[in-house]
């Protein structure tokens, strides 16, 4: 058995399998990166050792580092988790050859699944199915006809040489063949001079279906249920579930079967995941198989009451599965939601900063929380925006689905821009609820997972207002007798003969509200229409009790010097704080021409002196793994560059200056 | 632990009586603050407002920290005094918390008659000053003044108290490390440019604020040249070109964000810290005391009622409880600070005289805060009582008042009559802050008494002519007397001549109480050196 084990990874993976680890006696060596020296991973390693500068081709893609970090501590084996090296076939090489065990498949099997086209080829041999297709040169009507026959239909048709769509399109039938090919091969011709054609099943609003596969090196292998990740953005998983809903047992247990094959195929050792599309007819389709433990592995482990990090361990120590396949049972419904620092808002952009403020529903009953981030943490640019999965398990999917509902609510973090109200709506829309699921679900349904506007404000802004009050007030009588208080901090507004008002101006999207609440000892007053209302509040750490004319309810308020968060119905409220010298900002300082985020510039297209166009692209950086353009508001010359291709940027930063706006 | 037991009974006839009695005058006494509030009322204020600019309690209030309470003082100044009406003598000024220092505020209310210096209003800023000097609490003036009231020149700018020492005071305050911060937000012409260019630091809004010594239209008459008052002493002039002025506002709210900067950097930690304890509320309801006292001065009531409505979980300590029990003195704490607490519960005796001077004294030794509940008609009179040395025993006790070094406190709750007033610490006697009860009246005699006195001189002239007089008479020559005495000494005149820092609600007596023995904690306590004590 593996006595010792490096994680050559960080957040919130490094911090899920040191766990499993702990749990089996096994001493844990992390590594970090310059950028990670207080992250939670490092806290929670009996060992860590820090592996280089920030960027992760330097630190934790760095194999030979990681290699090293391994050989000081002693590490008998290495859990490369998701990312980073964990589908890195020379990595996986490089530890064999220095006797250390890689927590993962054969080099081999990583090899074969490396390329996307040799997979296939090595599945479709094996008898696993793929989307059919015709790429072939024999192109007279007849033969291709024939062969649309054979793939099925609806399929998609699609000139050989072309792009940007032109010369594609679906054919519904076999009736509707002939003309649809006759006029896809005309507009091939005139568009790309070359009518050639090729054509494949179209899948209509797919399903993302995927196996959890396990193999051991003693030839046993089973398959642990199936999970849903359907509901996608940018080919990112947002919400995955398992088992996956509306599948037939027959459908499930062939699918099962399949991804069997494919792992026997590549004699897979250790845990994989084979993914499917899976059209509504109920047909599933080989995609692709990930050679490592999946993000979202603990929806599996929920309903199937296992520890996948320890099956993983097991395996690599050379022991045989702990079940076989009949002894694996499902059990009621989980989901995961992924909580990213990112913009739903704004086409799903990566945001940076510091957590400033973090509690979670964690320790609620059927609620687990994978998460390498802890209140205080910055999201950097320099890795995966994910701050943590949030997995609920329930008897069944509608149970779970309210339990998640009510458990991204209860999770509360600002400091950044999440994606947890976005959550909040995808897992409350109809359409999902109802299990109408597609990889196509977030485009679809765009224009309803908008967030719903109806906050009253006013109501809002009373209650952050109250918080404001009354935490000020409570802090008081906590400190009251100390040499730092008098009670001139009773902030209890006193005023000699006249009503005692507090008034509170706070900024939301533009718009200043002056909330103005009497206090009369413990109680506040309020105008309303007609009538006053009037409120008694306690607050206790970011829960605040609130009475208001006899009804009694809970909001939880996040506060520091600059704005005021509330936790609604409707999803958190962020209220700022009116400040005076904000609003005398010298404006010119703002151009347009500045780094949305914190990056680097991969290119600038312009120098000084050049005359651009409106909205012309001049330069072009990374951040978070993604690219932005930044093109010119306006016509105008280019009157100085400040970075080069390379340069790290920050936030806020001008990049280029330009004439203004003729 | 000698908690007080209260025997109050609030179902009682007179406790009602008592209680809608006072119901009354604290209501009328709301209702004049809310018309004082009001300032030069609708039409200027709106005109101010007009122009960009804040009303004087919403500057304070913006300057304040949140939820700071503020604790004015001379209210009613000028209430009723001039022809013209001048409410809080148009200036407003008090004590509040800035980025967490304790500060005086003076503020002048530009809507009446342009911020001008009546007599009052010279004599309440010169008050604000005192308490500032004499508790070290930095001053900020937000300016927006015309300067002296010229018609009643010769009541505001010659005498010592007058105008010019103002500056005298920022002057000789600054010289003791009292920041004097000044904010310049209207006029500031003449004598009152002084106020800004006699400041620490200070801070002028851009079109607003202006500072010279004679305004454009005096400019014109004495040199011929034209000027605007922007051109002449606005804010840019003043700091970038004159430095008369350190920092430019945009307007009234940035300018006073940048006061709260300029506190935020004074580098102000509190000197004197007392053994403070656990803050601990009355046992009693504070509105009890409307019940308990009522606004019939000749009915008498258990002054630890009072106290027990006043202090820290009604915990009195009292000292020689038994003795010259018409003075009650004792140690309590008020919002956890110590204090010595000295009432009346009756007319002055020699032995209760001797034991105020005694406490008083022990107080002083202890550095311990004193608080006067003052409900005084006077010291008792009488062959027997002159015979024992009443006067020498009285003095003592004006003695220890008079050089005790801590800070002191006086409310006056009922009557503040004679040689009382004097032992309890009237305002001859310089303590730190000075309130009223509305039910209160002051003077040097009760109205009955004055006018029988003077009815008594008028039968002994008569009876020397042989003459007499009718009761018709007598009662003819003694309501005017009882009528003057009546209304001079009203809460309301004696407030308007500021002859205490203010009316207050006797149900918020131990929160001001509590803040004003905060904000004197700024500065240190001395040691006490009395004079010779006539035994």
């Amino acid at each position: 058995m593996i006595t010792s084990l490096l994680i050559a990874n960080r957040g919130e993976i490094a911090c899920r399998i040191i766990a499993t680890a702990k749990k089996m006696g096994i001493r844990t060596i992390a590594v970090y990166s310059d950028a990670d020296s207080h992250a939670r991973h490092v806290k929670l390693a009996d060992e860590a050792i820090n592996i280089g500068p920030a960027a992760s081709s330097e630190s934790y893609l760095r194999g030979d580092k990681i290699i090293a970090a391994a050989k000081q501590t002693g590490a008998e084996a290495i859990h490369p988790g998701y990312g980073f090296l964990s589908e890195n076939e020379d990595f996986a090489d490089l530890c064999q050859q220095q006797n250390i065990i890689f927590v993962g498949p054969p080099v081999a099997s990583i090899a074969s699944m490396g390329s996307k086209s040799a997979a296939k080829a090595i599945m479709q041999e094996a008898g696993v199915p793929l989307v059919p297709g015709y790429h072939g040169s024999e192109q007279d009507a007849e033969t291709l006809k024939a062969k649309a026959e054979e793939v099925g239909f609806p399929l998609l048709l699609k000139a050989a040489y072309g792009g940007g769509g032109k010369g594609m399109r679906v054919v519904e039938s076999l009736a509707e063949f002939d003309q649809a090919l006759a006029s896809a091969k005309r507009e091939a011709k005139s568009s790309f001079g070359n009518d050639k054609v090729l054509f494949e099943r179209f899948i209509r609003n797919p399903r993302h279906v995927e196996i959890q596969v396990f193999c051991d090196e003693h030839g046993n292998a089973v398959y642990l249920a199936e999970r849903d990740c359907s509901v996608q953005r940018r080919h990112q998983k947002v919400l995955e579930e398992a088992p996956a809903p509306a599948l037939t047992e027959r459908t499930r247990q062939a699918m099962g079967e399949a991804a069997i094959k494919a792992a026997q195929a590549i004699d897979y050792v250790g845990a994989g995941t084979v993914e499917f599309l899976y059209d509504q007819s109920g047909e599933f389709f080989f995609m692709e198989m990930n050679t490592r433990l999946q993000v979202e592995h603990p929806v599996t482990e929920l309903i199937t009451g296992q520890d996948l990090v320890e099956w993983q361990l097991l395996v690599a120590s050379g022991q045989p599965l702990p079940l076989a396949q009949n002894d694996i049972q499902v059990n009621g419904h989980a989901f995961e939601a992924r909580i990213y620092a990112e913009d739903p808002d704004n086409d799903f952009l990566p945001c940076t900063g510091t957590i400033r403020h973090l509690r979670t529903p964690e320790g609620e009953p059927g609620v687990r929380i994978d998460t390498g981030i802890t209140e205080g943490d910055e999201i950097s640019s320099f890795y995966d925006p994910m701050i943590a999965k949030l997995i609920v398990w329930d008897t069944d999917r509608d149970r779970a689905l309210l339990k998640l509902q009510r458990a991204l609510r209860q999770y509360r973090l600002t400091g950044l821009t999440t994606n947890i109200d976005f959550l909040h709506r995808l897992a409350s829309h109809p359409e999902f609820v109802q299990m109408n699921l597609t990889t196509e679900f977030i485009q679809q349904h765009e224009q309803s997972l908008m967030p719903q506007l109806d906050i009253d404000v006013n109501q809002v802004a009373t209650e952050a207002a109250l918080y404001d009050i009354v935490s000020r007030q409570q802090a008081h009588s906590a400190t009251a007798y100390f040499a730092t208080d008098s009670p001139w901090h009773q902030a209890n507004a006193l005023r000699m003969n006249d009503a005692d008002l507090h008034t509170v101006e706070l900024q939301y999207q533009d718009q200043l509200h002056s909330i103005t609440i009497e206090q009369r000892d413990a109680v506040f007053v309020t105008e309303a229409a007609d009538s006053e209302l009037q409120w008694q509040v306690s607050i206790n750490d970011d829960q605040m009790t609130v009475v208001c004319n006899g009804r009694h309810y809970q909001r939880f308020v996040c506060a520091d010097d600059q704005e005021l968060t509330v936790f609604t119905e409707q999803g958190p409220v962020t209220l700022h704080r009116h400040k005076v010298t904000d609003t005398l900002v010298d404006e010119a300082a703002h151009g347009g021409l500045v780094a949305p985020m914190n990056g680097t510039i991969m290119e600038v297209l312009v120098s000084k002196g050049d005359s651009v166009e409106k909205d012309q692209p001049l330069v072009i950086m990374e951040a978070m793994k993604m690219e932005y353009t930044i093109r010119a508001g306006h016509a105008g010359e280019v009157t100085d560059v400040f970075y080069a291709a390379g340069d790290l940027v920050s936030d806020g930063d001008e990049l280029i200056a330009m004439t203004e706006e003729a | 632990m000698a908690i007080l037991t209260s025997k109050v009974n609030t179902r009682d006839e007179q406790f009602k009586t008592n209680h809608t009695a006072m119901q009354g005058v604290v209501d009328d006494l709301q209702q004049k603050v809310a018309q004082i509030k009001q300032g030069g009322g609708p039409k200027y204020q709106e005109r101010h407002l007009s122009r960009g600019k804040l009303l004087p309690r919403d500057r304070i209030n913006k300057l304040l920290d949140a939820g700071s309470p503020f604790l004015e003082i001379g209210q009613f100044a000028a209430w009723d005094c001039y022809d013209d009406y001048v409410p809080s003598a148009g200036v407003v000024a008090g004590i509040g918390m800035v980025e967490g220092v304790e500060c005086m505020i003076v503020a002048n209310d530009a809507t009446v008659k342009g911020g001008t210096y009546y007599p009052l209003t010279v004599k309440k800023h010169l008050r604000a000053q005192e308490i500032a000097e004499r508790c070290h609490l930095p001053c900020i003036y937000l300016v927006d003044s015309g300067g002296a009231n010229l018609p009643r020149q010769d009541e505001v700018f010659p005498d010592k108290e007058h105008f010019g020492r103002i500056f005298f005071n920022q002057a000789n305050m600054s010289a003791k490390g009292i920041p004097q911060i000044a904010v310049v937000m209207g006029l500031c012409t003449a004598g009152g440019a002084y106020v800004p260019a006699m400041a620490d630091e200070s801070v002028i809004v851009k079109e607003q604020g202006t500072i010279f010594l004679a305004g454009p239209p005096l400019v014109k008459a004495a040199t011929g040249e034209e000027v605007s008052a922007e051109e002449l002493g606005g804010a840019d002039v003043h700091t970038r070109i004159s430095g008369v002025a350190d920092h430019f506002a945009h307007n009234d709210e940035h300018a006073l964000a940048l006061a709260r900067r300029s506190v935020a950097r004074l580098n102000r930690p509190k000197p004197t810290e007392l053994d403070r304890r656990e803050v601990k509320p009355p046992r009693y309801d504070s509105k009890e005391l409307y019940g308990i006292v009522g606004t019939d001065l000749r009915k008498p009531y258990d002054v630890h009622e009072v106290i027990a409505r006043v202090v820290d979980d009604s915990d009195f300590d009292e000292f020689k409880a038994n003795y010259g029990n018409t003075l009650v003195t004792g140690f309590a704490r008020i919002h956890g600070y110590p204090v010595g607490i000295v009432a009346n519960n009756g007319i002055l005796f020699s032995e209760s005289a001797q034991k105020g001077a005694h406490f008083i004294e022990l107080c002083a030794q202890r550095k311990i805060p004193l608080v006067f509940l003052q409900n005084i008609t006077g010291f008792m009179v009488g062959k027997k009582y002159e015979a024992e040395g009443i006067a020498k025993h009285g003095a003592k006790m004006v003695m220890a008042v008079s050089c005790a070094q801590v800070p002191k406190f006086t409310v006056l709750i009922g009557g503040s009559y004679g040689a009382g007033n004097y032992g309890m610490c009237g305002r001859a006697y310089d303590p730190t802050m000075m309130f009223m009860w509305p039910n209160a009246r002051i003077s040097v005699m009760g109205g009955e008494q004055a006018a029988g006195v003077m009815a008594q001189v008028t039968k002994d002239n008569l009876a020397r002519k042989g003459e007499s007089m009718s009761d018709e008479q007598e009662q003819k020559l003694k309501q005017p007397i009882v009528d003057q005495y009546e209304q001079q000494g009203h809460p309301y005149y004696a407030s308007a001549r500021l002859w205490d820092d203010g009316i207050i609600d006797p149900a918020q007596t131990r929160d001001v109480l509590g803040l004003s023995i905060a904000a004197s904690l700024n500065a240190p306590i001395e040691d006490s050196r009395f004079g010779v004590f006539r035994m």
